[in-house]
């Protein structure tokens, strides 16, 4: 494990070079996209439509902020990862046609985004599930809400970071998967754990 | 006893127990999360933990919600025979839930099941959720439980032929821990009823997973020594927090059971999160109280 301090926009070298259980503390700019925003994004892709942030080496974070409008102004409260398993419909697209270089969320996501990041050069790290104020403490701003049609939790939020982290890497670039591994060794000890257990 | 008094003291009370509940972690959760930081050996798993452990902190001091999904809110409450006035209870413990929303915000969650139309106040048919229990005396006690959508989602119910007994119920716990992998936030507390029907088995579950204090010990002694059994069991299959692998992936697993139909053996299965929301009022029959963890 080696923790590195990373700032945005990121280069195919910095993310290249990062293994499964490295840990990232990152700084710059990053772009929360749940389900609806995906869906959008693709078909904007597929309709040759402009969307409204540029991602090349840029990140997307699976997230549904909590803000509250504070002097005309966002605030973040708490800013959690939900579930990247959801996503894995549209990820593999999006990295390949927008150049995302790290897409942060919970629980893992599957080959197919896994081949993504080994072919075109990204990232997927596991940010702590409901750790909610760790994330807002990080958000120095909210740059600009965009798509905010899609209701509060569903919007593209472009946010300003600062040592966001701990980030694990889960997905890197050699086609490890850590999540579907230790789901892989585990299924892989049921019998024997039953055994011991004398119920099979 | 004025009974608008009592009214609003119970709407206090539960007003003080829900902003508790969703900031501060009960006491006997953070200690079990501290202890499995100093003993995880894999350091994936406990850069998860390390930053649970600063999540829990950040919430204390500034007086924000643990985790941005602050639940559905569940009411477990045991009211006295005595206790003045039962009529006001469920007015009181809805009005709280509104107030609640309000003020410290909470995600407003409730939603049509089918229409997904959104009160905006955590309200709803059957929300928040009221379950009253009588008992002996003159006071009031509830506990409230924000409870979160990621660990209810890989809740389980099993229905295996009865004559499989302990042993069906060892593989279905097993099954679902496997099966929920890193989606419900572990390390998680697994509650497990047995018995009683279909409806039981799941209430009991829950009840075991969101009301037991860990470290208590299951009053049942075969029951205990299962509870430990599947513990190690569980912990073996390595998951680890968030899924990143690891030594530690349940905290507890806490049993309850209910007689049952000779017929059926309903095992229900309850996941609860690592951020265990829960805070107890009591309150006399004059309408003071008081708030714990
Ligand atoms: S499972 Fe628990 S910790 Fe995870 S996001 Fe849901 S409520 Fe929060």
């Amino acid at each position: 494990m080696t923790v590195f301090h990373l700032r945005t926009p990121l280069q195919v070298e910095d993310v290249r070079k990062l293994r499964v259980s490295d840990v990232i503390y990152l700084s710059g700019i990053i772009v929360t996209a749940r389900d609806a925003a995906h869906r959008r994004m693709i078909e904007h892709l597929r309709n040759g439509r402009p969307i409204p942030v540029d991602l090349n080496g840029g990140v997307i974070y699976h997230c549904g902020p909590v803000v509250e409008r504070v002097d005309n102004e966002w605030i973040v409260i708490s800013g959690g990862p939900t579930t990247s398993a959801r996503m894995e419909l549209y990820e593999a697209d999006i990295i390949r046609h927008f150049g995302v270089r790290l897409i942060i969320g919970k629980g893992g996501m599957g080959a197919k985004t896994a081949q993504a990041c080994r072919e075109f050069g990204a990232i997927y790290a596991t940010f702590t599930g409901g750790a909610g104020v760790l994330a807002a403490n990080a958000i120095r701003r909210v740059v600009k809400a965009e798509w905010l049609d899609l209701g509060i939790p569903e919007a593209l939020w472009i946010l300003e970071v600062e040592n966001f982290g701990p980030l694990l890497v889960t997905i890197d670039t050699t086609g490890r998967n850590l999540t579907e591994e230790v789901i892989e060794m585990a299924k892989n000890r049921r019998d024997e754990i039953l055994k011991k257990l004398e119920a099979i | 006893m004025n009974t608008r008094i009592l009214e609003e003291a119970i709407e206090r009370a539960a007003l003080e127990a829900i902003t508790r509940s969703v900031i501060y972690i009960p006491p006997d959760v953070k200690e079990a999360l501290k202890r499995i930081y100093s003993e995880e050996e894999s350091e994936s798993s406990r850069s998860q933990i390390g930053a649970i452990l600063r999540n829990i902190e950040l919430a204390e001091r500034m007086k924000r919600p643990v985790c941005q999904d602050t639940g559905i809110l569940l009411y477990y409450v045991r009211v006295g025979y005595e206790f003045p006035s039962i009529k006001i209870i469920e007015k009181s413990l809805v009005n709280a839930a509104k107030v609640a929303t309000k003020t410290i915000p909470l995600r407003p969650n409730t939603v049509n099941p089918l229409t997904g139309r959104n009160p905006g106040d955590n309200t709803g048919r059957y929300m928040p959720y009221i379950n009253i229990e009588f008992i002996d005396g003159d006071i009031l006690e509830f506990t409230v439980v924000p409870k979160g959508g990621g660990s209810e989602y890989v809740s389980v119910l099993y229905m295996p032929p009865p004559g499989e007994g302990v042993k069906a119920i060892k593989r279905a716990v097993v099954d679902a821990v496997l099966r929920a992998g890193p989606m419900p936030c572990p390390p998680t507390i697994v509650g497990v009823g047995i018995g009683g029907g279909a409806d039981i088995a799941l209430h009991i579950a829950k009840k075991a997973a969101c009301l037991r204090r860990l470290g208590s010990p299951n009053p049942a002694p075969e029951l205990d020594k299962l509870e430990r059994e599947l513990y190690v069991a569980l912990n073996e299959l390595g998951i680890g927090a968030m899924g990143v692998g690891g030594r530690f992936t349940v905290l507890a697993v806490h049993i309850d059971y209910a007689y049952r139909h000779p017929a059926i053996l309903p095992i229900g299965i309850v996941f609860q999160c690592w951020a265990v929301r829960r805070a107890t009022a009591v309150v006399e029959p004059n309408g003071s109280y008081k708030v714990f963890q």
